[in-house]
């Protein structure tokens, strides 16, 4: 039976744990920050001298932990890349801008244990020789930025922030900044432009790779809520020990949302691979099945920009077995490992560890509009295909769900889809807007044409559209 | 605001590395780094620079070399390899001895993409031409597609790589993204914010460049609006630059607006004479009538920019009132006009029994070097006093220069004006009331601004005026001389670095006039009895002899973009 594994979330539900520092203290907090800020520089073999911020930066390499906000990145290379030669300062930010549509697990983590992140971000500060760090928190959660400002109080007042932390001689300050509703400040780039006090637009790499010229043309590391408390345990526990949870390449633990149609919707964490899509739809511990009398319909398995899998699916892939050896091995759907590896092999990906649960009550093409207008939403605007192509097939989707369709609409929704991804914008944002229509398309080409014929096909352009009558009333109220 | 972009003189780059990649097969060697348009510091020099040396176009928006790079109009994107390595970190070879190329599997925007050493670009694979087809069709989806008005038609660069990498047919049929019209952005720019495809040229070029951030987008995706920035007018006086450097008809210019397609204007090099800067520009003119100026680059002087102020200052060229006539004291009084022979013998006869010290010159530091250069033969000739009237006004950092003459320099070199200029001009006047001055020849100048009243040049026995237009010194005249406008004849200017430069004739002269050079050089060789020049060329290259600031100088070396001479 498959259980959930509570490493970052172990206290957060337990009856009586409160998001204060003393309870905090009382649950074993700030030990491992002590314990870190205490490490002693080692000398190896070579006779080089590694200290100890150096040592921590190892742990975390050797510890194989992967960016838990969506990309699933190396930490530790990550870390690497941060240029230390420059002369300007190194800053962390930590990105709380959890916006993907079905992701709600960072939310978990600053409303119920900010001191959790607050150590994992000292910590990781302190390894990457960082005095200036920030949060990053989406503007709805109004609360949660509360909470992380009182944190930080306390925190300071405790000296576990501020000068000469804790005794140990480093300095560390960290500040919240709220976001102000757009989904492209989870894109890092786009996010260090907001903190700058500019617009959300992505930068272009290169020149601009974080690591080098982040914040303020400065050296900066971006990481995920998540991904900063798991550094908290790597180092707690030791790089090599963490390894261990989870499978290879997939180590440690990962807190998934479940949402859509399923009993038992919520965030569950778990050994990354330990766990497969279907247990964690179907399982009594976890999603707990579909509603009484429901198929399963389609599952988007990492936030609603991943590609979207279809009941029944099979796969063929190239899995590294626990023994090391790399076999290739058929896949239900359901039997899927939960993991980064394997669902990119599968051809979508865990993103940002959300599952969303389509049932057989779901018309696909609503469902797919629905996502794609919140992408037109969403975009930017700053480079060309998507701000272009979010918004063209959010409106052919409109149409097609508004008895406007046509049988070649999905043919037309896919070549809009094709160009947009691939590296022909600056950020990845092309990508999770393409990637749904490209795959509810793909999967469900059926139902697309099914729509479309049914349709009434505009045979000029319509006079007054809902969208027509939209932009009305915002040119109205711009001029 | 950069000085790298303006009139003073870049710092000297160090020489740079060079480095060797193929584009579309052929090997070309670029520097490594080329100097920030902004900062002029290195920076790694990109794929588009190099497709540029090796002389192959790659397609763009949003890119513009003067400006930083933005790389959101996504029209650049290129494929391209860089040599593979083995698992050892060294190159792997072919067969045949060349290095094996691992091809990137993804593309890259060539404006900010750094080259590296044996990278190969391919500009013109299917993909690359597949991927421009996308970005055009993306950008033409809710452009409003109204060529027949849009004044940037026949200039723009929609339409142009419409042509060359566009389909022709349109697949969108949704409503397309309505936005604002007939924005008023300022006194002298109108946006049509339909047209704009958000490349955000303007928004940099006025915020680096001209130093005002004034413009901004706001709004989110396909609903992305080009605004000023609230209750902001837009109108610093460098706001026309963006109208040029709008690759479609998003900006335009209220005074050039709806006025003249742009493929009927010839275009004249030329350069503007409203400070001393002397930005190179582009006239644009149809059947004798000034349409517009726009600014050629010359990285020496004026960079891509000229100020609105420059820009806009044409229209007295067509004005009604111009000065067509030649008049002498008898074409009043005979039926018959004056002609040019007869009016310049007059002249010269007078001059020429005129007693030695009785005639002065006030010149204008409007005129060429070579009509300066004239000038001051004729003085030498006649033993006269001499000077030019300075022109003062607000300068600024950027191109706009607080010497309002376009060639004091020239005026300085020939040894027309005094030192400061002016200063001769109150001696002029004093010589006028005691008598000894009898005769005043004035060029392009109202002597009644200059401390020479109408009293005074009544006393004069003989007033020989040219200019342009009217002003109370011309009405004054005995024989007025109609002129040119530097648009209407060839010469030289010398700005305030020094910088020694040519214009051309962009349309005819008005009625009788004529450039001032060609009939100065008839009234000189009747007085002095030596032939004159036939041609500018051969007046510049003679003024080159005998001055010495401008020794060494030919009119052909000159250039587009002139030589600049210690001043």
């Amino acid at each position: 039976m498959p259980q959930e594994y509570r490493q970052i979330l172990k206290y957060a539900d337990e009856p009586g744990y409160q998001p204060d520092i003393e309870c905090y203290l009382r649950h074993g907090g700030y030990e491992v920050l002590k314990k870190a800020l205490g490490l002693r520089p080692k000398t190896l073999p070579d006779g080089r001298a590694v200290g100890g911020p150096e040592q921590l930066r190892q742990e975390v390499m050797v510890s194989g932990l992967r960016g838990r906000g969506g990309a699933g990145f190396s930490c530790g290379l990550k870390w690497s890349f941060v240029d230390r030669k420059s002369g300007k300062p190194i800053y962390l930010i930590c990105n709380a801008d959890e916006s993907e549509p079905g992701t709600f697990k960072d939310k978990q983590i600053i409303y119920k244990d900010p001191h959790q992140l607050l150590e994992g971000m000292i910590i990781s500060s302190y390894a990457n020789d960082v005095h200036l760090a920030y949060i990053y928190i989406r503007g709805e959660f109004v609360e949660g930025a509360r909470i992380l400002n009182r944190a930080l109080a306390e925190a300071r007042a405790k000296n576990m922030l501020g000068k000469n932390i804790m005794g140990s001689g480093y300095d560390l300050e960290i500040h919240v900044h709220r976001g102000a509703g757009a989904y492209i400040c989870g894109e890092e780039t786009g996010l260090i432009e907001s903190l700058e006090g500019k617009r959300a637009y992505p930068r272009i790499k290169p020149p601009y790779f974080p690591a080098v010229l982040g914040l303020y043309m400065c050296p900066t590391i971006v990481n995920n809520v998540e991904t900063l408390c798991a550094v908290k345990h790597i180092v707690a526990m030791g790089g090599a020990e963490y390894a261990r949870l989870g499978t290879p390449n997939n180590t440690g633990t990962r807190i998934v949302s479940v949402s859509g149609h399923v009993k038992r919707p919520g965030y569950y964490e778990v050994e990354v691979g330990k766990v497969t899509i279907g247990e964690l739809i179907n399982d009594p511990a976890f999603g707990g099945g579909l509603r009484d009398g429901r198929k399963l319909k389609a599952i988007i398995p990492g936030g609603s920009s991943a590609k979207v899998f279809k009941a029944g699916e099979k796969f063929k892939i190239r899995r590294r077995s626990p023994d090391g050896k790399d076999a290739e091995q058929e896949y239900e759907l359901l039997n899927l490992p939960y993991d980064f590896d394997t669902l990119v092999a599968a051809g979508s990906m865990s993103g940002s560890g959300a599952i969303i649960v389509l049932d057989d009550s779901t018309d696909i093409v609503e469902a797919l509009a629905n996502i794609a207008e919140f992408y037109a939403h969403e975009s930017c605007g700053q480079c060309t295909p998507c701000r272009e192509g979010s918004l063209w097939m959010s409106k052919a989707l409109h149409r097609l769900t508004h008895g406007e369709g046509r049988p070649i609409d999905a043919d037309y929704l896919i070549r809009i889809a094709d160009n947009i991804p691939g590296g022909r914008t600056i950020c990845a944002f092309g990508e999770a807007c393409a990637w749904p229509v490209q795959s509810f398309v793909g999967k469900f080409k059926d139902e697309f044409v099914a729509k479309g014929a049914a349709g009434q096909a505009p045979t000029t352009e319509p006079a007054t559209t809902a969208n027509q009558v939209t932009e009305a009333k915002a040119m109205a109220t711009r001029q | 605001m950069s000085p790298a972009t303006t009139t003073q003189a870049k710092p000297a780059a160090p020489p740079s590395e060079k480095l060797r990649v193929r584009v579309n097969g052929k090997e070309v060697e670029v520097p490594k780094t080329m100097p920030d348009p902004l900062t002029g510091k290195p920076l790694p020099t990109t794929m588009i620079q190099a497709c540029a040396v090796a002389n192959v176009d790659v397609p763009h928006y949003c890119y513009h070399p003067k400006l930083p790079v933005a790389g959101n109009c996504r029209m650049c994107l290129v494929e391209f390899g860089t040599p593979a390595l083995g698992p050892d970190r060294k190159p792997i070879v072919n067969p045949d001895g060349t290095p094996k190329i691992a091809k990137a599997p993804r593309p890259a925007i060539a404006c900010a993409t750094p080259v590296t050493p044996g990278m190969e670009i391919y500009t013109d694979t299917p993909a690359v031409k597949q991927m421009r087809e996308a970005v055009l069709e993306f950008l033409l989806i809710n452009h409003p597609l109204d060529c027949p008005i849009c004044d940037q038609a026949g200039e723009c660069k929609l339409q142009e790589y419409s042509v060359d990498y566009g389909q022709s047919a349109s697949r969108f049929v949704e409503p397309k993204v309505h936005k604002p019209k007939r924005v008023d952005l300022g006194p002298r720019i109108v946006l049509d914010d339909e047209r704009c495809i958000l490349c955000t040229r303007c928004i940099r070029f006025t915020k680096h460049i001209a130093g005002d951030d004034a413009l901004g987008i706001v709004s989110r995706g396909s609903y992305s609006t080009l605004t000023a920035y609230p209750g902001r007018v837009f109108d610093n006086n460098y706001t026309l630059n963006t109208v040029d450097i709008c690759p479609v008809g998003a900006l335009t210019s209220k005074d050039f607006r709806f006025q003249m397609r742009v493929w009927f204007l010839k275009e004249t090099k030329s350069l503007c004479t409203s400070c001393a800067t002397g930005c190179n520009t582009v006239i644009g003119s149809r059947e004798e009538q000034v349409y517009r100026y726009e600014p050629r680059e010359n990285d020496a002087v004026n960079s891509n920019w000229m100020c609105d102020y420059g820009r806009l200052n044409y229209k007295w060229i067509g004005r009604p009132d111009r000065l067509t006539a030649i008049r002498t004291p008898a074409s009043g009084v005979r039926t018959q006009a004056a002609t040019w022979s007869s009016a310049l013998k007059e002249i010269a006869d007078k001059l020429k029994a005129a007693p030695a010290g009785s005639v002065a010159i006030i010149a204008s530091a409007r005129q060429t070097n070579e009509e300066l250069y004239l000038l001051s033969k004729l003085a030498k000739a006649l033993g006269a006093m001499t000077d030019s009237a300075p022109r003062v006004g607000e300068g600024d950092r950027l191109l706009l220069n607080a010497d309002r003459n376009p060639n004091s320099n020239g005026a300085r070199l020939t040894g027309v004006s005094a030192n400061p200029m002016g200063s001769n001009l109150p001696q002029i006047a004093e010589s006028i009331r005691s008598g000894r001055t009898r005769t005043l020849i004035v060029f392009g100048e109202d002597a009644t601004r200059h401390g020479i009243g109408k009293e005074l040049l009544g006393k004069l026995e003989a007033l020989i005026v040219s200019d342009i237009l009217p002003n109370e010194t011309t009405a004054a005249a005995q024989y007025l001389l109609p002129g040119c406008a530097h648009a209407e004849k060839r010469g030289t200017f010398t700005n305030t670095k020094g910088r020694v430069q040519k214009f051309m004739r962009a349309v005819e002269p008005r009625g009788d006039a004529r450039p001032e050079w060609e009939f100065l050089q008839e009234l000189l060789a009747l007085i002095t009895g030596q032939a004159g020049a036939v041609s500018v060329e051969g007046l510049f290259n003679r003024m080159a002899g005998e001055v010495p600031g401008f020794q060494g100088l030919t009119w052909a070396a000159l250039g587009d973009t002139g030589v600049t001479v210690p001043v």
